[in-house]
């Protein structure tokens, strides 16, 4: 059994390389609630404030709220790439993150050379690797273009090899960036078809994204963020109907089968 | 589109099934968050061989002689220095010219270790942002990489050797515990250093510094011996540390005596800075990704 729980997590971002003293002051004389002072008094960004869920088996949940909301932040932060500043994260199960299309992934290398980076990283044995490596060729259809180095790619064709790494051997718990929205009709298809297939497989998947559509589709619960604090969880229709613009809802309704 | 694997086969490779992070919680914490760091490095050993490796690759793509610039270069170098440098001295070229060409080269190792060590984590700030890996996978990249430039150099110190009539000994075996010490320095000293400079990016310009200092203080160009006769001059190999570390593997390879206080204060040296490198790297570890 999968499960992902964040209790209170809270991150504060150092301002480091900000050492103006009249920035500084700026920020910190600021009404806005986002800029604040560590136990050190250094000027710091409150990313995430008090973030409380709890995923289970089979949830997909969607992350969305205006930029700068702290979407990516908490998304790294499941990840384990940040240690929070106040708080808890637990989880069990493996755990894949695409939060950067070219993350893992050496540009001057090639397509093979990167799936094969990957399948060490994945820490897989020789015939496991192989697997990988049919798994995410088939997948990709990149064809000869995994022959010459990534940097030669274009952006979807990016998504594309980045995707099929991330979800062959399907992970346990999935997190994803907005960035997925670079692929074409026939990838997102595709795409869908493969983490449906994940779910199916009893997994978690967390996607942060701006498009209604792509979340109304792919999620079964949204999470809606503004200034790094949780406004709104719930059935993503449910959060849906108090996040958009009514006619941008009513609009999302006729589309919805 | 091809089947997903079983879930079996991914049960099987999910090396860690549980984990749990918390806030800071103190020291018992943050070594333990070290140890599964280091742990789980480990494991990735095939990586960090393959990316230090394709950095090699990469820097020469596309050049004909490939990494073999790096043993020309220093060829040329050395063969430019020695007779000047040698006349300079007042040496004899047959000794001068082994003991300038592994200076040369090992100081070039420890310096580039160093100034490498610098920016193993800030150099790789989008894959410490991306994806969730342990850090030593960078900092055993960093010393891997340059130890496969060393071995490249390697070749210029057989082939003074071999016109020079230099002939190694059994005793020159002793090298190799000392390179073993030196790889332990590079991984602690990365550590350090990587951390440091993640958080201050002023670090990297003082080492450089540092490190051009040292190069003249240290006997590299010249010899230890050259100082007799210069009373007051022994306090500049005596108090330098670099001396002990250079010398606990150039001196068998020279089939120079290397005597059981060098190799203490050698061991010394490179226990102190394993043990400020491991506090600091503790202590700082959560930290990394928010500096880089």
């Amino acid at each position: 059994m999968a499960y992902l729980k964040a209790s209170d997590i809270s991150i504060d971002f150092p301002l480091y390389h900000t050492e103006n003293r009249s920035l500084k002051k700026a920020l910190l004389g600021q009404v806005s609630s986002r800029f604040g002072v560590d136990k050190k008094s250094r000027p710091v960004v409150q990313a995430l404030r008090d973030v409380s869920f709890s995923l289970k088996t089979g949830d997909r949940l969607g992350l969305v709220g205006s930029n700068g909301s702290g979407k990516t932040t908490l998304l790294r932060t499941l990840s384990g790439i940040y240690q929070p500043t106040a708080g808890t994260l637990s989880m069990e199960g493996k755990l894949i993150s695409l939060l950067d299309p070219q993350q893992g992934m050496n540009m001057e290398l090639t397509g093979y050379e990167n799936i094969r980076l990957r399948s060490y990283y994945l820490g897989l044995s020789k015939s496991e690797s192989q697997m990988f490596e049919e798994d995410v060729v088939g997948f990709t259809e990149l064809n000869e273009f995994l022959d010459i180095p990534v940097r030669n790619y274009s952006s979807g064709m990016i998504v594309r090899l980045a995707f099929g790494m991330a979800t062959a051997f399907s992970p346990e718990i999935l997190l994803m960036d907005e960035w997925i929205l670079a692929g074409d009709a026939a990838f997102m298809a595709k795409a869908k078809k493969r983490v449906e297939g994940m779910v199916q497989h009893a997994d978690i998947l967390v996607l942060a994204s701006h498009s209604p559509s792509i979340l109304a589709e792919w999620t079964n619960r949204l999470i809606w963020l503004d200034g790094g604090r949780i406004v709104a969880d719930g059935p993503a229709m449910e959060v849906f109907e108090s996040y958009l613009p009514s006619q941008d809802f009513q609009q999302l309704l006729k589309t919805r089968p | 589109m091809s089947e997903l694997a079983q879930p079996e086969a991914h049960r099987r490779y999910s090396a860690k099934r549980q984990s749990t992070l918390t806030a800071d919680k103190g020291w018992m914490q943050r070594f333990g968050l070290v140890w599964s760091d280091l742990q789980e490095g480990a494991k990735l050993y095939r990586l960090v061989w393959t990316l230090a490796c394709s950095d090699i690759k990469l820097r020469y793509r596309g050049s004909l002689i490939g990494p073999f610039w790096l043993t020309l270069s220093t060829a040329i170098q050395i063969g430019a220095m020695a007779f000047l440098y040698a006349d300079l001295f007042h040496t004899d070229i047959h000794t001068y010219i082994p003991f300038l060409a592994v200076s040369l080269v090992l100081w070039g190792y420890l310096s580039s270790l160093t100034s490498d060590g610098c920016i193993c984590f800030s150099a790789y700030d989008t894959l410490i942002k991306g994806t969730r890996m342990p850090f030593i996978v960078h900092v055993v990249r960093s010393v891997i990489r340059n130890t496969i430039i060393l071995l490249h150099n390697v070749v210029v110190i057989v082939a003074v050797f071999v016109l020079m009539g230099k002939s190694l000994t059994f005793y020159s075996l002793a090298a190799i515990p000392g390179f073993l010490l030196w790889l332990i320095d590079g991984v602690a000293i990365s550590f350090l250093l990587g951390t440091i400079c993640a958080r201050f990016r002023d670090i990297p310009q003082i080492v450089a510094a540092i490190m051009q200092v040292a190069f003249f203080m240290t006997p590299i160009m010249w010899q230890a011996t050259t100082l007799r006769g210069h009373p007051g001059t022994e306090s500049v190999v005596l108090y330098n540390p670099f001396v002990y570390i250079l010398d606990v593997v150039r001196n068998p390879l020279l089939n120079e005596p290397l005597s059981a206080l060098f190799v203490m204060k050698a061991l010394v040296i490179s226990g102190l800075l394993v043990l400020v490198s491991l506090v600091s790297f503790a202590r700082f570890r959560g930290r990394i990704s928010f500096w880089v």
